[in-house]
């Protein structure tokens, strides 16, 4: 149970698993079909690269690394206010949240 | 521990984004994000990043996904109709994510200097990051600041009733 403790874990895992989560949000950015879900595929991608940028700053001992996941945040924050106002608007305008019917700026 | 810790979570962080995925439901989908999120609170808190796991808890798994959640239940948004998506996405957009996960997977694991972490030791207390913060970071600090108020202008902006092309609510 002792050595059980003392585990430790290669940061390289936790890198590993910021580009799967990445990848994640990348594959339902394009699958998804409805406007909110994006936007929640969009906020998975920066959690990815939050999660590698604290993990840098825990390899190099580097406190700006973790500041840098603050900002990411703070922007994500009126990032999210913005993006789900343009939601609302867009679903006044035209009572949907489906992306295919949202074609009018196609060619 | 450490290592039980981190399998538990970051199972969780996986099977959260991956019922993101397949989830049809907008709330379920958001209700999965917030796992992935509290997860990744868990997660800081093993790297030694004592305050961004409560910033993570207190701003994304609480403030945006109420927003996010607010916002599905105001617009009734209800279960979306699958459809094939568009030529770009299957052609371009799956082999590119698939060779950006490949490229950055063989570059990590050919990683020759990275650490380990271990439960208890490199822990960067809040004093520390708010000295860094409130001396050589002090101008984006304030700028950011600048930035938030903007966001809240622009967001009541855009979702005030009856501007420009948004009639059809009234």
């Amino acid at each position: 149970m002792n050595s059980l403790f003392a585990q430790e874990v290669p940061l390289s895992w936790y890198l590993m698993l910021s580009a799967i989560l990445f990848s994640l949000g990348v594959v339902g950015f394009l699958i998804k079909r409805n406007l909110i879900t994006m936007f929640m595929s969009i906020e998975l991608m920066l959690n990815a690269v939050n999660l590698s940028f604290v993990t840098f700053a825990r390899q190099w001992s580097a406190v700006q690394g973790q500041l840098f996941v603050f900002f990411v945040m703070v922007v994500a924050a009126a990032e999210a206010a913005v993006g789900l106002a343009i939601i609302i608007s867009v679903f006044r305008a035209r009572a949907t949240l489906a992306v295919d019917k949202l074609d009018r700026m196609k060619l | 521990m450490h290592l039980i810790l981190f399998f538990i979570f970051a199972g969780f962080c996986l099977a959260g984004a991956i019922n993101l995925l397949l989830q049809s439901h907008p709330i379920a989908s958001a209700l999965s994000l917030i796992v992935v999120m509290t997860s990744l609170a868990v997660l800081y808190l093993l790297l030694g990043a004592e305050f961004l796991a409560a910033a993570q808890v207190i701003v994304y798994a609480g403030a945006i996904m109420v927003l996010v959640t607010l916002v599905v239940m105001l617009l009734n948004a209800g279960r979306e109709e699958r459809t094939h998506g568009s030529h770009a996405a299957w052609l371009v957009g799956f082999p590119a994510v698939a060779t950006i996960l490949a490229v950055i997977a063989t570059v990590i694991l050919h990683l020759q200097r990275m650490g380990v972490a271990k439960l208890g030791d490199g822990i960067t207390s809040t004093a520390e990051l708010g000295t860094v913060l409130f001396t050589r970071l002090l101008l984006p600090f304030e700028v950011t600041s600048v930035l938030i108020l903007i966001a809240i202008l622009g967001a009541v902006a855009l979702a005030r009733r009856g501007n420009g092309e948004g009639t059809a609510g009234k």
